[in-house]
């Protein structure tokens, strides 16, 4: 079974060179920490940098440069700033390449849900119904359960939806899976985790095709 | 040169009435208007209908003016750690139309614009579509969004000159540009206030013509929501 930085690992792996890549806020933000240094990839912040680099040295932070986690960072070489109309340009307009975010539910047809538990908890959906809806290449990076031990791999969402049939990738900390026709197809299976374990975490339906590899991490 | 440089923000504000619509500018706490919320707070203004990425901490930006319950409806896309905005929200004190980010830039831009509405693929299929027109361009679906009204858009920058031409830094623009010239008066408040020429001309961000009204801010206080750092090698 992986951690979270288990996960941001594997994701990891699906970026590829020249990509321009969003990371959403929690999991995703760490995928940034594995990307390979012999390729050459740019981090999009939505509200507003293209280029960001590390958290900065104790004294350098500065108020005015903050990813979309609202935490402080610095910029790379080549680095550029600019509004938020400009940014979800990028987005709608389908330039950037890969969009990383959570989710708290995806539906075997990759309908997405992340933003509200009516009469609960209300975060708001920031940026992520821009991402969901235009981004081609889209992975959600979860756990497979909530706290509550549910699966949140289900047949159709319960929670109000972020996205309609747009989540192409899931990894997990028990699985790697693709949204298809047919519902979740497993890829690979995460070090040490059985494909029983993974069936008994997935409410909706899994696809099971041969011999599931474990992750190369 | 058209004049636009006000004495402080009491002048920069004059007309702002208890029930308008204001857009402000800001991404959390990055670039926000800090001096005019101050004054808003100080006004005491009410019912007032506020258009901003977000709704600042619970001491802090534009949660200042929900602990004083001066606004009566939110329009943003992210509540996010801000508990009196969720409290507020959840017990239907607070009126909140949550709206996509980048459908919330483009409804400023829009205004600044002259579009009246524009189609976007975003909140398609979710209760933010419910309502409103969809439409079909070429096998994928879109909503139609309006573009907003509002009364006053306060904005924050780096830099400005008396004719009113700004230029913002790093990721504290955001949502400031596309705010310039989206309401009926854009008060712009600035760290440093030049006079006019002291600008190069192809280094302005926001061109004087989106802005009526500019002072420079008394003082900054530019607190860091998440200070996140890491130990020198």
């Amino acid at each position: 079974m992986l951690d979270k930085n288990g996960i941001a690992k594997r994701i990891a792996r699906e970026v590829k060179d020249g990509y321009y890549v969003n990371l959403g806020i929690g999991i995703p933000t760490l995928v940034a920490n594995f990307v390979r240094d012999d390729i050459s990839v740019e981090f999009q912040s939505e509200n507003g940098v293209l280029g960001m680099g590390p958290f900065p040295y104790e004294g350098e932070e500065d108020a005015d440069i903050i990813n979309a986690g609202k935490q402080t960072i610095t910029t790379l070489p080549g680095a550029s700033f600019f509004d938020s109309a400009l940014s979800f340009g990028m987005i709608r307009g389908r330039h950037v390449d890969l969009t990383i975010l959570g989710a708290m539910e995806v539906a075997e047809n990759g309908d997405i849900a992340n933003w509200k538990i009516p009469g609960k908890m209300v975060k708001g959906m920031g940026g992520a119904m821009d991402l969901v809806a235009s981004a081609e290449n889209i992975i959600v990076a979860m756990m497979h359960t909530n706290k509550a031990g549910e699966s949140k791999l289900l047949k159709r969402c319960t929670l109000p939806l972020t996205g309609v049939r747009c989540v192409k990738k899931i990894v997990t900390n028990l699985a790697v899976l693709e949204v298809t026709p047919g519902g979740f197809h497993l890829l690979e299976r995460a070090p040490g985790v059985s494909v029983e374990e993974i069936q008994k975490a997935t409410a909706g339906t899994l696809i099971i095709q041969g011999e599931v590899p474990e992750m190369a991490l | 040169m058209i004049q636009k440089k006000v004495a402080g923000v009491r002048e920069a504000l004059q007309g702002l009435k208890d029930g308008m619509t204001i857009m402000l500018g800001g991404f959390g706490l990055c670039g926000i208007p800090e001096n005019a919320i101050a004054e808003l707070v100080r006004l005491g203004l009410k019912d007032l209908t506020c258009i901003s990425n977000n709704a600042g901490v619970d001491d802090f930006g534009l949660g200042l003016l929900l602990q004083k319950r001066q606004i009566k409806k939110m329009i943003s896309s992210y509540v996010g750690e801000n508990d009196e905005f969720e409290r507020q929200m959840l017990s239907g004190e607070l009126e909140v139309e949550l709206t996509p980010q980048g459908t919330l830039a483009e409804k400023c831009r829009a205004a600044q614009a002259g579009f009246p509405a524009f189609y976007t693929p975003a909140g398609y299929g979710t209760e933010v579509a419910k309502g409103k027109e969809t439409r079909e361009f070429n096998g994928k679906m879109y909503v139609l969004e309006e573009a907003f009204k509002a009364d006053f858009a306060l904005v924050k920058a780096w830099k400005g000159d008396e004719a009113g031409n700004l230029i913002f830094k790093g990721t504290a623009r955001n949502f400031n540009p596309a705010m310039c010239g989206a309401a009926g008066i854009t008060v712009a408040e600035v760290e440093e206030l030049l006079p006019a020429g002291a600008l190069d001309p192809n280094a302005i961000h926001i061109p004087g013509i989106f802005v009526q009204r500019i002072f420079q801010g008394e003082r900054y206080e530019k607190r860091i929501e998440q200070r996140t750092v890491r130990k020198r090698p």
